[in-house]
């Protein structure tokens, strides 16, 4: 090595290895990162990824190995080392405070209160300089808990940007972005890479990796299997690499649709905060098809959602299921009327993290299923998990294991097998796969394919225009609440369907309509 | 040295807050000891001999444990359903009240009959006091610490007029205390001759039976879900404002059941000095169980021994009792502590 080259390397990383009790995370990872270089980070979910980043960001410290950042070994388990050493890193889920505004959250912790940057004007200035410079458009006076999740993650590049970060972390940027959102980050990070910075990107979205990065690390249960310089590689090769096998997408043959199973129609709910709801909204779910939503996010999808979750009831307009007005809407009548729910958050409303497998699998099923005469029937309902572990493919100890120890994409399956065990006729999927692996996203969506081809309605709503593209047996664009009409499959290219999305045509269906 | 989370902790590590807190309670009460002039060993000794050191030091350590092991329970139930009921001393109360009211001679039954008629009362009573701040904090969104621990007050005072007024004794030479109770109305010994009545293994069955609802039926399942996270819970289908209506009133009727053993096997008549802060002991001694229902009869062991050994050290040793208070205090905040960190792992760099 000489020593041009080796004065570029601002991040080394040499033979870390991290356990869980009896879980290896990372097994002997070794990289460097050049000055203005894109590293990708690859790798299915449990892969190890997040737990590297940790470490390297000092919130977890490596058993083995050590982390050097421009030349200079960094004091491992200190968060406070890697900022001052100029590493800024944007999570998966942002770490910001939602009470306070853009350019407060961005000064939170960087200096002393008395500090002279912290004066609103100089720090606003500030903001605004560096957010002209990236295209990171924001106001640094907007509450934070008013801007889209899109808007949140532009404040947290700033807040790196701001502390001088010369190392930018990303992991899974684009998970909760849409298409041109997402656009909006690539052009925001070539502009970081021309100024010197250099990034590391997680993702698992093969076509992100060939388009932003330079150079891809490939992770496999917590060891590194592969270096590709991306220019020599192809997405076919990376997923053989992350998955350790050949992986192909399902196809999905066409459909045979049936009656609905689900109508609404002029279905009006009331907004909650700064979402909007459902603006006199007409849906059919037809049996043996596959309807897509696709929107940007906060365009009325929660208020769907949530209205055939059970979780509200419409304030005006009619909701049918099988042909009739359902009394007493609740996720509990929902459930009784064969409607399986995958929620949007399978943290926050689908899962309960410190309960275990068997007491997570019968959430929705312990009081008709597994309850006699008040006393639960763990000895069925332990059997209940097992068969869930099984037939849905859940890789985990045992059904004794806490759900917060699993990985996204077991803790969905888990979901999936739950709600789909009753063979349910009328299936709503919120953003099934967000976040999951390419291995995982394939099970899942076979798995609708197959409700699908069994004769269940399936709603899938989804800010990724690919996936509702290639599942959707017809389509149906939410803007503001509003519903756009059906679309068959194939009739739309996505720059049409891009159109509605951005909320043109609606004006004059919405007259054609009255 | 760093503090870093543990993404899933052994049973040793879970086991170990109270052992932690314990252990750091003795080391201040040592300290507080040696200040007050007394050998912290010779004292420790003095406590362990006042608390189990003879047939009727036992016995009154046990009597003592058996109202902190109902409101320990009332707290464990409802603060693993994250209902924070603060008010266990009004709910003790209450159903102090309405084992008078009906114990006194109003009603005229067999033992039995009348037994069970006064605990249920009570259970009942003590319910009701809970119920109304948990349909505040269902409907409206109040705050139960607030509520709950302002209605303590306001019963207390209650309870005062009760006694200057309608429940006054009238053959009490004018002491604001209520008549006695019938001798049906009384909670028999165990074993006749010894000082320990049916209320303790009341207890006992309470605490058994807490633990069956905890982890056998479906109320126990809705509660720790709703405790742990009510959103996923709501989103499954539990109907969470009745899982906490449900939670407040086993907790609120289980601290009911503490005034009624209280009045009825230990004291029986009604005073104002009936408990001196059980209610609020309850929170430390669930605490000190990890809300953990059998947990909870060995905490209520612990801090009835420290109380009753601290009262006969002090006669001995002439180190006050309020080692005693201390160490409680300390026993608490040590928990809290402890539970947190028990949560990371240390690590030297």
């Amino acid at each position: 090595m000489t020593d041009t080259e080796k004065a570029q390397v601002v991040l080394r990383l040499d033979g870390i290895t991290k356990r869980f009790g009896p879980v290896t995370a990372n097994e002997d990872v070794s990289f460097a990162l050049n000055r203005g270089e894109v590293i990708a980070l690859l790798g299915e979910n449990g892969a190890g990824k997040t737990t590297l980043m940790n470490i390297l960001f000092g919130q977890y410290t490596a058993d083995e190995g050590s982390v050097e950042l421009f030349s200079q070994p960094l004091p491992a388990g200190n968060p406070r080392a890697a900022l001052d050493a100029g590493v800024g890193m944007v999570h998966q889920h942002f770490t910001l405070a939602g009470n306070l505004t853009v350019w407060e959250n961005i000064v939170l912790g960087v200096d002393a209160l008395s500090a002279a940057s912290l004066r609103p004007a100089n720090a606003k200035a500030r903001i605004r300089q560096l957010s002209e410079r990236f295209h990171l458009k924001v106001d640094p006076d907007a509450k934070v808990g008013r801007l889209t999740v899109g808007e949140r993650q532009r404040v947290e590049i700033l807040k790196a940007l701001y502390r001088n970060a010369k190392i930018l972390i990303l992991d899974e940027p684009t998970a909760v972005l849409t298409p041109q959102e997402a656009d909006a980050l690539f052009a925001t990070l070539r502009e970081a890479i021309a100024s010197g910075l250099s990034v590391i990107f997680i993702s698992h979205k093969l076509h992100e990796v060939m388009a932003i990065s330079d150079r891809v690390l490939v992770l496999r249960h917590g060891r590194l299997v592969a270096e590709r310089a991306t220019q020599d590689t192809n997405g076919e090769e990376l997923a053989a690499l992350m998955v350790g096998a050949e992986v192909s997408a399902p196809s999905i043959a066409p459909a045979s649709p049936g009656a609905p199973l689900l109508s609404m129609r002029d279905v009006t709910t009331p907004g909650a905060g700064s979402a909007p709801g459902l603006a006199r909204v007409s849906l059919d779910l037809r049996a043996g098809q596959i309807t897509g939503l696709a929107g940007v996010s906060g365009n009325g999808q929660a208020a769907l959602s949530d209205l055939i979750s059970g979780l509200i009831s419409p304030s005006s307009g009619t909701l049918e299921l099988h042909g009739a007005s359902p009394q007493g809407w609740s996720p509990r009548s929902a459930i009784a009327n064969g409607v399986a729910r995958i929620p949007e958050d399978r943290h926050k409303t689908g899962t309960i993290a410190d309960f275990d497998l068997t007491e997570n699998a019968i959430l929705e099923t312990y009081a008709t299923r597994f309850s006699k005469r008040g006393w639960l029937d763990w000895v069925g309902a332990r059997a209940f998990a097992q068969k869930l572990i099984e037939g849905y493919d859940i890789r985990c100890p045992g059904p004794d294991i806490r759900i917060r120890l699993l990985s996204g994409g077991n803790m969905q399956k888990l979901i999936l097998g739950r709600v789909l065990e009753g063979a349910p006729d009328i299936i709503l999927a919120n953003q099934p796969v967000r976040g999951l692996d390419i291995g995982a996203v394939n099970y899942v969506h076979e798995q609708l394919a197959k409700a699908r081809d069994r004769g269940a309605a399936v709603l899938l709503i989804s800010e990724d225009l690919d996936e509702i593209m290639r599942l959707s047996d017809v389509i149906h664009v939410i803007s503001e609440g509003r519903l756009s009409p059906e679309f068959a499959r194939g009739t739309m290219r996505p720059e049409d369907l891009g159109r509605w999305m951005a909320g043109e045509g609606f004006e004059k269906g919405m007259t054609d309509a009255a | 040295m760093r503090l870093e989370p543990i993404a899933a902790p052994s049973v040793g590590r879970r086991v170990l807050p109270p052992a932690l807190a314990i252990g750091a309670t003795f080391v201040v009460a040592a300290l507080l000891a040696m200040i007050a002039g007394g050998n912290p060993f010779a004292v420790f000794g003095l406590i362990l001999k006042g608390a189990f050191g003879s047939k009727f030091a036992i016995l009154e350590t046990l009597n003592s444990a058996t109202p902190l092991i109902f409101t320990g329970l009332a707290i464990a139930v409802a603060f693993r359903a994250k209902l924070w009921n603060i008010g266990a001393e009004a709910q003790l109360y209450a159903g102090a009240v309405i084992t008078v009211v009906l114990g006194t001679g109003a009603l005229s039954l067999p033992a039995p009959l009348m037994l069970a008629l006064c605990g249920l009362a009570a259970m009942l009573v003590g319910a009701l006091i809970l119920l109304g701040p948990a349909l505040l904090k269902t409907r409206l969104g109040v705050d139960e610490v607030v509520t709950t621990l302002l209605l303590n007050f306001i019963f207390l005072l209650f309870v005062s007029y009760l006694l200057e007024g309608p429940l006054k004794d009238p053959m009490g030479m004018g002491w604001p205390k209520s008549a006695r109770l019938i001798p049906e109305a009384r909670l028999p010994r165990i074993v006749e001759g010894l000082r320990l009545h049916w209320g303790f293994a009341l207890a006992l069955i309470a605490a058994v039976a807490v633990w069956v609802i905890n982890t056998r039926t479906t109320l126990g399942y809705e509660m720790r879900a709703v405790g742990q996270n009510a959103e996923a819970a709501a989103f499954a289908g539990i109907p969470v404002t009745r899982v906490i209506l449900k939670t407040a009133l086993l907790s609120g009727g289980l601290a009911g059941l503490a005034g009624f053993s209280e009045v009825s096997g230990l004291k029986g008549s009604l005073t104002l000095d009936l408990s001196p802060g059980f209610g609020y002991t309850g929170i430390v001694v669930a605490m000190l169980a990890l809300l953990h229902p059998l947990g909870v009869v060995v905490a209520a062991l612990f801090v009835a021994a420290i109380f009753v050994g601290a009262d006969s050290m002090s006669r001995a040793a002439g180190v006050p009792s309020y080692l005693a208070d201390i160490m409680l205090a300390s026993a608490l905040l040590f928990m809290v502590l402890a539970i947190l960190l028990t949560k990371f792992r240390v690590r030297r760099d």
